[in-house]
């Protein structure tokens, strides 16, 4: 047995790459939120934005490509941990009891699991444009003169996108799962890397904790703003 | 707290099972105590009734009773140990309950501690896990010095910490996962934190992780119930420092 599978088989080394994919991803949902955010700054830094991402050209397929890895690793992980530890206790307990463990920490699979429908769902949505194609399919036109072109319309797409109560409350839920998730995941990564101290601890537990929920209400501003017409008003169908 | 007399009328609901490879159930028994009692004193009335009565008695694991050997091993009312922290069964007292409670009592759940008869289970897994590498090796004839190495108060404070387990397998009971990472943890890092053991603390690591996984246990997702329950109140710190530990041992590819 090669190195990588012997650390990949055991429980400790498995949770620690479950943990070094999760900062990972963790990183990307901080990223994703401060771009998103740029639809508070109007119709072109947003799309400027979106733009700028589109021209990556090869490098955003390396990106995507690294992130797919990166995600499907960590599910793959997790999920092996979690048939590993379900058959660790064949014959439950008749009265259960738990002492202290929230119910984030107990679920991560199920909230993993309802990310992982969000995030299809989402690409499917906004990047694919499977879902609503009318509303996806809108363009602007920038520049001047002979540099007039078209362009895809992001802005437009996510406003129009969330004026329906469906997809409004589908991002809600989620983004409340997200928090729920992250909010176990992230002080969690210290433990799972060997950081513990009883000064430090405390202090990082809070920290997490707090930006768990401050992610996920950032992307939910987005949502609801748009729902609450606090911005985009100006965009027609 | 009991009535005035401090006799107090229990509703028990013992996990009964003949044998290992058999099947079992929860059979509900009434029993008179008294509120001095241990939770196993409370348990030998229980067997004396039933000796009386010319039925089997529940075998439950017991040695000192004075909550230092890490025998008894019963889950109470879904809690490892029952009810009050920092404690074992054989030293829980009956005044923790109240007259007229119902009360379940069942054994250690793992795939790694299978049922021996009743709340009985067999713990080989740890020994196997402290056979794999929780020891230090000493050239035996030559006794060293005593203080001859130093070590700082606050490394042998941590090292007496962690020394404390005294493998009952609560930790294993109450986690979710079935892990026995608490133990293997604390076993690992008494050494780790003391000069003799720094020497095979690499191949101690990678070996005691090896048998605990080989053994059937889960694996560690830091809830943290292992500590809330432990009788000796060990610090899931004693868990980061073999996850570090573990992860550089990988790392220099220990020969193991």
């Amino acid at each position: 047995m090669s190195r990588l599978t012997k650390f990949l088989g055991s429980t400790v080394g498995a949770k620690f790459v479950v943990a070094v994919t999760g900062t990972l991803l963790s990183l990307f949902v901080v990223g994703h939120l401060a771009g998103n955010l740029l639809l508070f700054r109007g119709r072109d830094a947003m799309n400027t934005y979106a733009e700028s991402l589109q021209h990556l050209g090869a490098a955003l397929w390396l990106i995507r490509g690294g992130l797919l890895a990166v995600f499907a690793t960590h599910i793959v992980l997790a999920i092996r941990l979690k048939l590993r530890n379900q058959s660790a206790r064949p014959a439950g307990y008749a009265h259960e009891a738990t002492v202290q463990a929230s119910w984030a920490s107990r679920s991560m699979v199920l909230t993993g699991l309802v990310v992982l429908a969000f995030v299809l769902m989402h690409l499917a949505h906004f990047t694919l444009g499977w879902l609503e194609p009318t509303k996806y399919a809108v363009h602007e036109t920038v520049g001047s003169g002979d540099l007039l072109r078209e362009r895809h319309d992001v802005y437009a797409m996510v406003v129009l996108g969330f004026r329906s109560d469906l997809f409004v409350a589908l991002y809600v839920v989620a983004m409340v799962v997200l928090g729920l998730h992250l909010s176990h995941a992230l002080q969690s990564l210290f433990q799972s890397f060997g950081f513990r101290s009883p000064s430090f601890t405390p202090v990082i537990e809070r920290v997490c904790g707090t930006v768990a929920w401050v992610l996920a209400a950032g992307f939910l501003l987005i949502p609801l703003a748009v729902r609450l017409d606090l911005v985009g008003t100006e965009v027609t169908p | 707290m009991a009535n005035a007399t401090g006799t107090m009328r229990l509703k028990l609901h013992i996990w009964r099972q003949k044998g290992p490879n058999q099947s079992g159930a929860i059979k509900t028994y009434d029993v008179t105590a008294n509120e001095h009692m241990s939770f196993l004193e409370m348990l030998d009335v229980l067997n004396q009734e039933l000796i009386g009565k010319g039925e089997e008695p529940v075998a439950f694991d017991h040695d000192c009773r004075e909550g230092i050997c890490g025998s008894c091993n019963l889950v109470i009312n879904g809690v490892p140990h029952g009810p009050q922290r920092g404690t074992t069964a054989c030293q829980l007292h009956m005044r923790t309950f109240k007259d007229g409670d119902e009360i379940w009592i069942e054994p250690w759940r793992a795939k790694a501690f299978p049922v021996i008869k009743d709340l009985v289970v067999d713990r080989g897994a740890f020994d196997r896990i402290i056979a794999a590498g929780g020891y230090v090796s000493v050239n035996t004839g030559s006794a060293p010095d005593a203080n001859e190495i130093l070590i700082g108060k606050a490394d042998a404070e941590e090292a007496f910490g962690y020394a404390a387990c005294i493998g009952c397998g609560a930790c294993v009971a109450a986690c979710k996962n079935a892990s026995a990472m608490l133990f293997t943890a604390a076993k690992f890092a008494h050494l780790q934190k003391l000069p003799q053991g720094r020497v095979e603390a690499d191949r101690r690591a990678v070996r005691m992780v090896q048998q605990h996984d080989a053994e059937g246990f889960g694996s560690c997702t830091n809830q943290y119930e292992c500590e809330a329950v432990c009788p000796k109140e060990i610090s899931v710190t004693s868990i980061a420092r073999l996850n570090a530990a573990y992860r550089r041992a990988s790392l220099r590819s220990v020969e193991v």
